[in-house]
């Protein structure tokens, strides 16, 4: 049943994403070559519905949260190594599979890459659990946390200064 | 490429998709499941390589702790190119192509060049993302969502990586 509901969840966001044109090369490219924002403005909106809908199921004690540990340098690095990826194939790792399903064959190299860099990792796992992992370790935290407030003021502030930047972004006629 | 969704709407029916996700799947089975997709390479790739030697899967402590084999995880990754492809289908923007048209015009049009930088590329998003803990969808906006600190550290470093390098590979090109 959990299964069905994955696979129900997962067409329901290829075909979001396939509609929204997320899933072309040239959109990834334009966001990271500054030229063309269409996967930031539909992160950037994504961010606002979710923030306000997750902080509002876990005050309502709906669902919890499952919050990804803060390691900072593991965060950063492995952050920027993504980046690096991501410039040269142009999709991410949601959207590459989508891409083949919109016809886009070079999606299939990016999975086979991505199951290869998976299994890599998870021998080179031990080295940088002795080094990375232990800079800047402070667990699973958020904002609301870290500042002492109220989640949902938090998210609705977050959503609200998110919701400014995609207005000075259509203003500015990007 | 006329007739597609703002990515605004696009941006926010992802963010419903997300809490629904939450919700329903915590209702149901107990645990929370927020969109997320490079943890479904790891059990994949998991899967395989037990298929080829069972004891180092069991030995390895990575596999451990992510698990392997099919999960809710890998099905949402299995059923977004279906859907992609059901929504090309239907809107008559299905089309077999190996080569992206702007790499075309930055490194020609060899689908070998392209696979293997699809390949290198490929690679690294998935090592960087399970270095970093998560992906675009994991850390941007599950993690963002959540307001989770690593979430922001995370995307500084995507785009930290990815604009520079973009910047020098393709050029500041106006389309």
């Amino acid at each position: 049943m959990e299964l069905l509901i994955g696979l129900i969840t997962g067409i329901i966001w290829g075909y979001i994403f396939q509609r929204a044109r997320i899933l072309r090369f040239e959109k990834h490219i334009g966001l990271l070559t500054l030229t063309d924002l269409t996967v930031l403005k539909f992160l950037l909106s994504g961010v606002v519905v979710g923030a306000i809908g997750i902080q509002l199921l876990t005050t309502l004690g709906l669902a919890p949260y499952h919050l990804k540990p803060t390691f900072m340098a593991a965060n950063l690095v492995g952050g920027v190594i993504y980046g690096l990826g991501w410039a040269v194939l142009g999709y991410c790792p949601g959207t590459a599979p989508g891409a083949i399903g919109e016809g886009s064959l070079d999606g299939i190299f990016g999975v086979l890459g991505g199951l290869v860099g998976a299994a890599t990792f998870a021998h080179t796992y031990p080295f940088w659990k002795k080094t990375l992992y232990g800079i800047g370790a402070y667990g699973k935290i958020s904002l609301p946390m870290v500042l002492h407030l109220p989640p949902l003021l938090v998210g609705a502030i977050f959503a609200g200064a998110l919701l400014a930047f995609i207005a000075f972004l259509e203003k500015m006629g990007w | 490429m006329r007739n597609g969704w703002s990515p605004y709407l696009g941006g926010a029916l992802t963010g419903l998709l997300l809490v629904a996700s939450v919700l329903v799947t915590y209702q149901l089975f107990g645990h929370p499941r927020y969109l997320g997709t490079s943890t479904a390479y790891v059990r994949v790739s998991g899967m395989i390589e037990k298929a080829v030697s069972p004891q180092a899967v069991a030995r390895n402590e990575y596999y451990r702790k992510e698990g392997t084999g099919i999960d809710w995880k890998v099905m949402l990754v299995l059923g977004v190119p279906l859907g992609a492809l059901l929504a090309a289908l239907r809107n008559g923007e299905f089309r077999l192509r190996w080569v992206p048209e702007r790499w075309t015009r930055c490194f020609g049009n060899s689908p070998v060049v392209r696979a293997i930088g699809a390949f290198i590329g490929g690679f690294l998003i998935i090592y960087g993302a399970r270095l970093a803990g998560g992906c675009p969808s994991g850390h941007g906006l599950s993690g963002m969502s959540q307001l989770a600190v690593s979430a922001f550290f995370v995307v500084t470093g995507f785009f930290a990586g990815g604009i520079p390098l973009a910047l020098i590979l393709y050029g500041r090109e106006r389309r």
